[in-house]
């Protein structure tokens, strides 16, 4: 997830001192320099998007339950940015395709930033590399943990389904987060309060984006209609979940630096009302998805997609755990 | 006894860090500064020497982050500041407010449309599934009949706008 180093000419800002300049001659990336190797981007050393700020744990807060509670909203956003980055040249079109990239890329923003908190809040929960291994503990915790070990919502590790579908279930997300992080603004915490601040205004385009979409395909034709009624199927038993206070949420909520999602559920639900509402399409009536031996998604336990969606976006970084890029 | 020692050979003058920082520009649109931008919120000398820079990042994703770093080092080593830290400001978060009046001018000069003020938001946000209202004047020709092509576009930053007079497509810094 961050910009790996490349080796290749401008440099990095730790390296530029003892590099060899000599060797850099008719790479095939020097015209792209244009002359001011000031402009290359790809010369970053490991980047730490949490650089100088103070992530002190409050007093009586659980470092524990504040850096599990980190990567349930942190692995929400990575997988809803992993699978919107999907649509990437595969939208209707291309305005739609840059809108998702958009969307996607937010998303992996905010995931960065809560994995970093959430590993130094606890480093225990980051996997062990091998010695010497480049790999930062955001990219340990994105690439290098386990099916179970993710805490992400099961809604968004589902497939896509169409784009239909896919407006349905990014609709129902992004009510969900931005009703979660804007109670999260006030949290005791104050790098957890300064992602929610800042997640808040790039969600509120993303609800307003889906919430258009939703509508316009309910009034547009009656395919997209009889698409977006079925898409909306499969996406709604997925959603009772999204309001099930898991025990790490309780605690955060009760030391003041996370939220119940229980407390959310109607705010949400009456936004999604209004939505559908607008659209006249009808609440759809379908039983929730059960949960596994008592436990959903913010537990470990994962639909079937979600194998196949990690082995996806780890297969390379697993391949190489010693890698410089 | 009058002891009469020669002055240092006097190192070559450094411009100030502030300066050296304030003339980098962003990856993204070359034409504003990372200052006119509102990127750049401070820049401090330790008694050691080393500069400390500290950047809000525009959005929680911008890819140009890493980028911007590393210009920052960049500019300020080739002015000999070899110690630079850059460090980043969550809090308060970024907002096109912070685009300062020449910040507007260059984009304005570039073809790009300004943003109006940001959104404040007291209790909770509202849901609008209309399309935003902005009262835009298309920067190539002047006329105020626009059309909203999409709320997201090239960048994170901006939204992509259709002039319905000269029909040119244009970008709209969005509001946040």
């Amino acid at each position: 997830m961050t910009d790996h180093d490349t080796p290749t000419p401008g440099a990095s800002s730790s390296a530029s001192t003892s590099h060899d300049h000599d060797a850099d001659h008719g790479s095939v990336y020097d015209g792209l320099l244009g002359g001011d190797d000031s402009r290359w981007a790809f010369g970053t050393d490991f980047e730490d998007p949490l650089a100088g700020v103070d992530t002190t744990i409050p007093d009586g807060v659980d470092a524990a339950a504040l850096a599990s509670y980190c990567l349930m909203l942190g692995d929400d956003a990575l997988v809803a940015s992993h699978r919107l980055s999907q649509w990437a040249s595969n939208a209707p079109d291309l305005e739609d395709d840059i809108a998702l990239a958009n969307v996607a890329l937010d998303l992996l923003g905010q995931a960065r930033l809560l994995l970093t908190r959430g590993a130094a809040a606890d480093a225990r929960l980051v996997p062990r590399l091998p010695e010497g291994s480049p790999v930062p503990p955001e990219d340990a915790l994105a690439f290098f943990r386990d099916e179970s070990a993710f805490r992400n919502v099961r809604l968004v590790e589902a497939e896509n389904g169409d784009f239909a579908e896919t407006v349905a279930r990014l609709l129902v997300f992004s009510t969900y987060r931005l009703a979660l992080l804007q109670r999260l603004a006030g949290s005791r915490d104050g790098v957890l309060s300064a992602i929610a601040v800042k997640g808040v205004k790039e969600v509120t385009y993303h609800r307003d984006y889906a919430g258009r979409w939703f509508l316009t395909l309910a009034r547009g034709t009656a395919e997209s209609r009889r698409r977006l009624v079925a898409g909306l199927d499969r996406v709604w038993p997925l959603r009772a979940e999204l309001f099930r206070t898991h025990a790490v949420e309780r605690t955060v909520a009760e030391q003041g630096v996370g939220v119940d999602p229980a407390d959310v559920a109607d705010e949400v639900d009456v936004l999604l009302e209004q939505v559908l509402s607008v659209s006249g399409i009808d609440r759809p009536e379908v039983p929730p998805t059960g949960t596994v031996g008592g436990g959903a998604g913010r537990d470990g336990r994962h639909t079937e997609a979600m194998g196949r969606l990690l082995a996806e976006m780890q297969v390379v970084a697993r391949a190489h755990p010693s890698g410089r890029w | 006894m009058v002891s009469v020692v020669a002055a240092p050979a006097r190192p070559h003058a450094r411009p100030d860090p502030r300066a050296v920082a304030a003339r980098v520009v962003d990856p993204e649109m070359p034409m504003l500064t990372l200052e006119a931008l509102g990127v750049l919120r401070e820049v401090g000398v330790g008694a050691d020497g080393h500069v400390r820079v500290t950047i809000t990042p525009t959005y929680s994703g911008c890819p140009a982050m890493a980028t911007m770093r590393d210009d920052l080092v960049h500019a300020l080593r080739d002015e000999g500041y070899d110690d630079v830290v850059v460090q980043v400001r969550l809090e308060p978060a970024w907002s096109t407010d912070w685009i300062t009046p020449e910040g507007r001018r260059a984009l304005a000069d570039h073809g790009v449309s300004v943003p109006g003020p940001a959104p404040r938001h007291g209790g909770p946000v509202p849901l609008t599934l209309a399309p935003v209202r902005r009262a835009l004047v298309c920067p190539r020709c002047g006329a105020s009949d626009t059309r909203l092509v999409s709320e997201f576009g090239p960048t994170a930053c901006k939204a992509v706008y259709r002039c319905a007079d000269c029909l040119e497509p244009f970008e709209h810094v969005k509001e946040i």
